[in-house]
């Protein structure tokens, strides 16, 4: 007979069941009778954090550095209503994980009773599913259900809320062997039709792109990418959720599309015939004026989720699948065309792509006042530190420099909020990717006001020996939106002075948090500070970049125009030079 | 802008109705009419929604219920294909002159007289869409002091049944 155990322990045993071995959460009222099981258990660990948002973000940096579901806990109300932030952030960005919340005794739902809120009905839109629980008997399924649901098919957050009384009824704990889901069946399988006539496609075009999408990162499908632009020769482009899924190293690489892409990268998306769209969504910061958007190009799209074709652009292949599953037989079926003496001519599409990556590489201009650039010392970060780290970015300029400067060569290695564009995730995010991946190092690239979110993290790392490196890009403002105010806002700087090169004294609050604290503001510094910080490792360190406020990221497609509007800096168009 | 109708098998779970609502404000699509009521399995309810929208976000309407874990089936029913009824009770103000006339109005429209005061009349009609829309418009001079209305229901002409195929056939994408 199985044993009479509490829903609390229920709980715990189900999270053992599910392989989970790390949860980032605070506990409170509601939640508090799974906090006690939860103590005793030798298989999960609990990383206590000083704010949800922070276990919310933590939890998304776990799971996008090893690929397994996140997890978050909080309690009910407030403590559910600040996972609100990083549930909608992992949505947008298609991250595997479950939050778990408390919820006020069943009795009590409804009645506006201390620190209740609804979190499911709050959630509903933002999460890929969300269950309430108050049969203590239902706790393994629904988190045997959650879990399925948050790893398979386009990954997403799942939330459960359990009510108090659920986790201290007594219950017995039945891990189900099979999900029971009739309404949820994802297709992974392409259909072999769709991916002939895709590989024919292929061929045939003349100016074809690799448009690949965080898609491949989630579906760790880099090396079969690799393969398949190896043996067609074909351009890739990786947007900035994909950044890492192709080298960037790799010649077949123009880097990345969007806003704030290459001229090359743009360009060629423009110019193109067809794009191979691989697990990517078109989304407004990589299309433009979307009317306006690869105006020549047919296109084939693969996606695991449905919804996504035809959302934003009407695909003339569309392909259901798992790219996983797609490019590997995208790979055959041009195989099979090879062996029937079919190949690729990309000959003459290559010399437009190489002039425009000869004349338009990335790059930036030297403050003239002697001050620090900050795409300078993203850059010298990605040489030293180098592409086996992880990057977890914060949401702005030094993000989109981040994007840009680093040089990924690995999956898993760049992390930050694309869709989104969650201030504030850098740091946790990196809490989060240090905790899966213990011996990899982990930097936040933050801004001062990204930083000054989430920050109250140090403490959980330096107390929980999570050894982070941040490199502050500490230019003293709210940079992008600056940004926009010099471009668009006649250089009125409407409250995006956060005067932090004066307050506060981010070595000084390093050092409060028990981490290292440095500080650079020459160039001739930016090497040995860089390499001071990767020799501490016992302690989180906190590198304050003081840079100059005037830098800009260059390439830009300003918002609601067309990306052949794109100008490589200010009032400076390229030039195309197609042959159209 | 056309009338679409979406009949939608759910799993009869709390909180459908709100997913399946909050999915269409979401997405800025817009319902004209919802029913929700049982059908013979068990545990599945099914919602008859009529949406305006043109054939291309129709779609993206249908892929979306389509990723709702507790949807199960979504099919379009064609007007000329289905059978489609509302029902409608309407109170109509009614003297001694205008009674007559109302009362050969229902026996026209095949409506019925479901209850009956000094000064009004308590109408219930069933039908299509316009047929009620037409009756309504009979009946307003007399003065309407007051109208509830169902979301329509909608049923597939023919032999087969909704739950014949299997769950989930309506990828219409490929």
């Amino acid at each position: 007979m199985t044993q009479e155990i509490t829903g609390a322990q229920s709980l715990v045993q189900s999270m053992e069941a599910a392989g989970v071995e790390v949860v980032f959460g605070i506990p409170g009222g509601a939640i508090l009778p799974a906090y006690d099981p939860l103590m005793d258990s030798t298989k999960v660990r609990h990383i206590l954090v000083r704010h949800e948002q922070g276990a919310g973000h933590a939890a998304e940096g776990y799971a996008s550095a090893t690929g397994r579901v996140g997890v978050c806990m909080a309690t009910s109300g407030p403590g559910a209503t600040n996972l609100v932030t990083p549930i909608a952030d992992a949505y947008m960005d298609s991250v595997p994980m479950v939050a778990i919340t408390g919820q006020v005794p069943s009795a009590a739902i409804g009645t506006d009773a201390f620190q209740e809120a609804d979190i499911r009905g709050i959630t509903m839109p933002i999460t890929k599913h969300n269950f309430l629980v108050t049969n203590p008997d239902e706790i393994p399924t629904a988190l045997a259900q959650a879990f399925h649901l948050a790893s398979t098919g386009r990954p997403g957050p799942v939330l459960v809320d359990i009510a108090k009384d659920a986790l201290q009824a007594n219950t017995t704990f039945n891990w189900p062997e099979n999900i029971d889901l009739p309404g949820y069946n994802p297709r992974t399988r392409p259909h072999s039709k769709q991916i002939r006539e895709a590989a024919k496609l292929i061929l045939s075009s003349r100016q074809p792109v690799l448009y690949v999408g965080g898609g491949v990162i989630r579906g760790n499908a880099s090396p079969s990418l690799k393969t398949l632009a190896e043996m067609t020769g074909i351009p890739v482009v990786t947007t900035l959720m994909a950044r890492g899924a192709f080298p960037d190293s790799h010649a077949l690489h123009l880097g990345m599309p969007g806003m704030h892409g290459t001229v090359a990268a743009v360009g060629a998306l423009q110019q193109a015939d067809l794009l191979i769209t691989l697990g990517a969504r078109f989304d407004d910061r990589v299309t433009g004026k979307l009317s306006s958007f690869a105006p020549k190009a047919a296109i084939i799209h693969a996606d695991i989720d449905p919804a996504e074709i035809g959302k934003n652009r009407q695909a003339d292949i569309p392909i259901v699948g798992d790219v996983a599953e797609v490019i590997p037989e995208l790979i055959a079926a041009i195989q099979a065309e090879f062996d029937q003496g079919v190949t690729g001519d990309y000959e003459g599409w290559w010399v437009q792509l190489n002039r425009l990556r000869d004349a338009y590489p990335l790059g930036y201009d030297f403050p003239t006042d002697g001050t620090l650039s900050p795409q300078y010392v993203i850059e010298r970060l990605g040489k030293i530190s180098g592409p086996d780290s992880i990057y977890a970015a914060g949401v702005g300029q030094h993000q989109m420099w981040a994007a840009q400067f680093i040089g990924y060569e690995n999956p898993g290695t760049w992390l930050n909020s694309g869709g989104a564009g969650t201030m504030g995730y850098a740091v946790p995010a990196a809490m989060g990717a240090k905790v899966g991946r213990p011996d990899t190092t982990v930097w936040a690239i933050d801004g001062d006001g990204c930083f000054q979110m989430t920050n109250q993290e140090l403490a959980t790392c330096t107390i929980n020996e999570i050894p982070i490196k941040v490199a502050l890009i500490n230019n003293s403002s709210l940079g992008m939106v600056r940004q926009w105010q010099t471009l668009f806002y006649n250089e009125r700087y409407s409250n995006t002075d956060l005067q932090s090169h004066r307050f506060p004294d981010f070595v000084k609050l390093a050092e409060a948090y028990g981490a290292y604290g440095l500080q650079c503001d020459s160039q001739d510094n930016v090497d040995a500070t860089i390499e001071k910080a990767l020799s501490l490792n016992d302690a989180p360190v906190v590198i304050d970049f003081v840079v100059h406020r005037d830098a800009m990221v260059w390439p830009m497609v300003a918002a609601g125009t067309g990306n052949d509007e794109i100008l490589y800096a200010r009032s400076l168009a390229p030039e195309w030079g197609t042959d159209d | 802008m056309s009338r679409h109708t979406l009949s939608v098998l759910v799993e009869d779970q709390p909180g459908v109705l709100a997913r399946v609502a909050s999915l269409f404000s979401r997405r800025g699509f817009n319902i004209e009419s919802l029913a929700v009521g049982p059908t013979e399995l068990p545990d599945v309810s099914r919602m008859t929604i009529v949406v305006s929208v043109e054939d291309s976000p129709l779609e993206q309407v249908t892929k979306q219920l389509n990723k709702l874990i507790n949807v199960l089936k979504i099919v379009e029913l064609e007007s000329d294909q289905s059978v489609q009824r509302e029902i409608m009770l309407v109170k109509v103000k009614a003297d001694l002159d205008t009674r007559s006339h109302i009362l050969e109005t229902v026996q026209l429209f095949r409506a019925k007289v479901v209850d009956v005061a000094q000064d009004v009349v308590t109408i219930e009609a069933t039908g299509a869409h316009d047929k009620l829309v037409a009756l309504l418009k009979v009946l307003e001079p007399f003065g309407i002091r007051e109208l509830v209305q169902s979301g329509m229901v909608a049923m597939g002409r023919g032999s087969r049944s909704i739950s014949d195929r299997s769950p989930r056939s309506t990828d219409r994408t490929i």
